[in-house]
């Protein structure tokens, strides 16, 4: 085998630490390596250009290269020995970037250690031998998990590309925080008006089929062939029948249950639709409210109901779906703000969210578009907004910027303006985050044009004072001390991780960062694709953002989506088990430990012997190490392959 | 080409590819500066590691083995981190037996977003080592591996 190494400067981020020329020559003296060169950029045309060539020119059976992590340009390095002539597994890398220049500053220690991991390629790569992938069918449906706008946008792009799309949605209707937002920044648009629409077509759409009140339960499968287990929670109201007129919500006895849509701020009836535009425009029984669960007599509803859609004894369903991909959007919660016990959020009633505060302001939420204190149900004449609750703090282990909060702080400044014109906002602020097109156009209308007073620095306290708030904190500009009298106290709380996030990224078997954002498989490059093929991120799930982004990443989700159907069969990687029918003993261990159930007995010449599904096999390996008999092996990663590796380690 | 004698150990580290190569990928990218004397060999899933492998790095002479892979519920493959981690634990239990110290050998969970963590692990594990020394395998095995030392490791089963 002749063997070429090839040791990348990538410019000074290896070179810089790294002598490559001395890694080139040490390679030299491995065993089988023919040729050894360090080239500038690698990856570069000229780069790919030189690994081709000296293929050619040096005939050479393998490539190994030294550069950045194979997470990175694994594939890109396949692609150029398979123009070389190769089969695209005839090549290693080793990572003398992430793994050793960019974490150590000695020379000559990043130098030695990188010829070791060329040395560990070289090995590795001896034991290497040509595979080809195999070809299968793919299921051409979409799940899109969360109802948002993003998840909305996705599976609208999805639909109207063909392909059929199952939307599931945790809340009896679709929508998402957006649907609750009065207006929306910059553009000061009504948000029901640019979304209710888009609603509407999900529910008018002939390839989506949407399931609300719903939760993914079990997900199985791989790309192309996912296997989607669905729990359809009981409503208690035959949705086939519901009409949505609302007759039942009148007259239900029990309104004191959890307005979850008003944010908390009114009561709602136990059977209820959450707000005009819902969809789909069911009704749904809140059954820790409603007496006829909790007292077992009332049965108003059921009596009014024009359609007899009252079923009390309706159970929980679980449905089966088969699709190819899946758009994870699931969007966000909103930080607890009585973390902040200075600010006396739950116990003072004038101190409220800024979801709150929206729901006050739009004229379908509880107050009727009408700016009260909850308190008294007196108008306020100065308002105090405070930034940054739950962002940009470590104290509360949230150090990032939750992104939207300025803006829509500024946005509900100037439509307390226009709801009260004698009022006067107060807003304390860190600093003004506003890059988006025609954003800081905006918060300057707020302090210029709206009158808003924009205060630097945080909040320290807020006291009741009579009837009023005294809110206390510091002009950092100034070095002086602040107090202002409000009326109304109005918290920008930040965005943190959905509640169950990880819990369904183990089910999607996707990485998700420490507070609970799902991971993206590279932030630049790849910002909608996970790690796991086939899954895909939409909207505020993988992080903060606003409704563009959102929106932008929903079509961007789905035009991966799109992609990916739009080949007839997908390739199968074809790094996966392999079994040695001689020295198989049959005793089935491999079967009963396969997490994809990939490996199934045959009968073979009268005896049992283990079989791999080769398009089922994600390639995991456990299988490999449970055998007895050393039977499984796992390509390109065989147990020779590793032991050669760590044989090349423990050289002295 | 050798550790640098004195100053560093050989250490072998067995990291999946998913969460603890990308975490370790993600502390290169931090600039999160580490010890050199880590070595990766990258494997598909903490379930593909035989605690064998780490049984012949150490009996080979490596000073420390360090396996990472994803945090328990969060593997790549469903369940493939509850193998690694029901065999190293057992792997665990018997290198005593075999003639070496426990703090030898270590697993642990990193994810692909936690480089600090990362940079934490591998420092805390490096200074481990240099605290017990050299291996005692080296010197006992040095003369057999001298003689072995051309082929590569051949010599394992299949």
């Amino acid at each position: 085998m002749k063997i070429g190494v090839f040791v990348c400067h990538c410019g000074s981020n290896i070179e810089g630490t790294v002598d490559t020329a001395a890694v080139a020559r040490a390679s030299l003296e491995f065993p089988e390596v023919a040729h050894a060169e360090d080239v500038m950029y690698s990856c570069s045309e000229p780069g790919q250009e030189a690994i081709i060539e000296a293929v050619r020119s040096k005939g050479l059976d393998g490539v190994v290269v030294a550069s950045c992590t194979p997470r990175m340009h694994e594939p890109t390095f396949r692609r150029a020995v398979e123009r070389a002539g190769l089969n695209r597994y005839m090549l290693e890398m080793a990572n003398i970037r992430e793994h050793v220049s960019w974490i150590g500053k000695n020379r000559e220690a990043n130098t030695n250690k990188s010829a070791d991991l060329v040395r560990i390629a070289v090995e590795k790569l001896r034991r290497n031998r040509p595979l080809t992938p195999k070809r299968f069918d793919i299921t051409r449906r979409v799940l899109v998990i969360g109802g948002g706008v993003a998840g909305i946008q996705a599976a609208l792009d999805c639909a109207d590309g063909g392909m059929e799309v199952v939307l599931v949605e945790k809340t009896s209707s679709i929508g998402g925080k957006m649907a609750k937002l009065d207006k929306t920044f910059p553009t000061v648009d009504c948000s029901s008006c640019i979304l209710g629409p888009k609603m509407v077509d999900v529910a008018q759409h002939p390839n989506i089929t949407l399931y609300a009140c719903a939760e993914v339960e079990e997900i199985g499968g791989y790309v192309g062939n996912f296997t989607v287990k669905v729990r359809r929670k009981a409503t208690y109201v035959d949705w086939v029948k519901c009409t949505g007129c609302g007759a039942c919500m009148e007259k239900c006895p029990s309104k004191k249950s959890h307005d979850s849509f008003n944010e908390g701020l009114g009561g709602a009836p136990a059977i209820n639709i959450p707000f005009p535009q819902a969809i789909p425009k069911k009704a749904v029984i809140d059954p820790a409210f409603c007496r006829q669960f909790v007292k077992g007599k009332c049965g108003v509803c059921a009596k009014i109901c024009p359609t007899k859609a009252i079923d009390y004894s309706m159970r929980d369903e679980v449905v089966e779906e088969k699709v190819g991909a899946i758009v994870a959007a699931t969007g966000f919660d909103l930080f607890d703000h009585s973390k902040y016990g200075e600010y006396g959020g739950g116990r003072y009633p004038d101190v409220i969210t800024s979801l709150q505060y929206e729901r006050m302001l739009s004229a379908s939420g509880p107050t009727g578009g009408h700016v009260k204190r909850p308190s008294d149900g007196r108008e306020p004449r100065s308002v105090v907004f405070i930034q940054c609750v739950g962002s940009r703090d470590k104290s509360v282990d949230r150090p990032y910027c939750s992104g939207f909060c300025c803006m829509y702080t500024a946005k509900q400044a100037i439509l307390t303006k226009d709801h009260i014109p004698d009022s006067q906002s107060t807003v304390f602020y860190m600093d003004i985050r506003s890059p988006g097109k025609l954003y800081d156009e905006f918060t300057r209308r707020a302090m210029e044009e709206y009158g808003a007073r924009y205060v630097r620095g945080r909040v320290a306290m807020i006291t009741p004072k009579g009837r009023k708030l005294l809110v206390r904190g510091a002009d950092t500009l100034l070095g002086t001390q602040v107090e202002v009298e409000a009326d109304l106290v109005v918290l920008a709380v930040g965005a943190e991780a959905a509640k169950g996030s990880p819990h369904l990224a183990e089910k999607l078997r996707i990485s998700y960062d420490k507070y609970g954002f799902f991971m993206e498989s590279h932030p630049k490059l790849r910002p909608v694709e996970t790690n796991t093929a086939g899954v895909y991120l939409a909207g505020c799930a993988q992080g903060p953002k606003d409704i563009p982004s959102s929106v932008g990443q929903g079509s961007a989700a789905a035009s991966k989506v799109l992609g990916l159907f739009s080949k007839a069969q997908l390739e199968s990687d074809p790094q996966i088990s392999q079994v040695n029918l001689a020295r198989c003993v049959g005793c089935a261990k491999c079967e009963s430990t396969c997490p994809f159930g990939a490996i199934h007995m045959i009968d073979f010449r009268g005896q049992p012997k283990a079989e791999v599904i080769e398009t089922v096999c994600q390639g995991c390996g456990i299988c490999a190490v449970t055998c007895p008999q050393g039977a499984v092996q796992l390509e390109h990663f065989t147990d020779n392959q590793i032991l050669a590796e760590v044989d090349a380690l423990c050289r002295f | 080409m050798p550790v640098l004698a004195g100053r560093e150990l050989r250490i072998v580290g067995f990291l999946c590819n998913w969460c603890s190569y990308g975490g370790a990928d993600t502390a290169g990218v931090g600039r999160f500066t580490q010890p050199t004397d880590l070595r990766i060999i990258r494997v598909p899933c903490s379930g593909r590691i035989d605690p064998l492998f780490v049984v012949k790095a150490l009996l080979g002479g490596a000073d420390g083995v360090l396996v990472s892979g994803c945090h328990p519920r969060d593997c790549h493959y469903a369940s493939g981190n509850f193998y690694a981690r029901r065999r190293l634990e057992v792997l665990k239990g018997m290198l005593p037996v075999l003639g070496f110290e426990p703090g030898r050998f270590e697993y642990t969970w990193v994810s692909a977003s936690e480089g600090q963590r990362w940079q934490q692990v591998v420092t805390r594990f490096t200074e481990q080592i240099h605290a017990l020394g050299p291996s005692p395998a080296r010197d006992i095995l040095a003369p057999r591996r001298g003689l072995a030392s051309g082929k590569g490791g051949d010599s394992a089963r299949a």
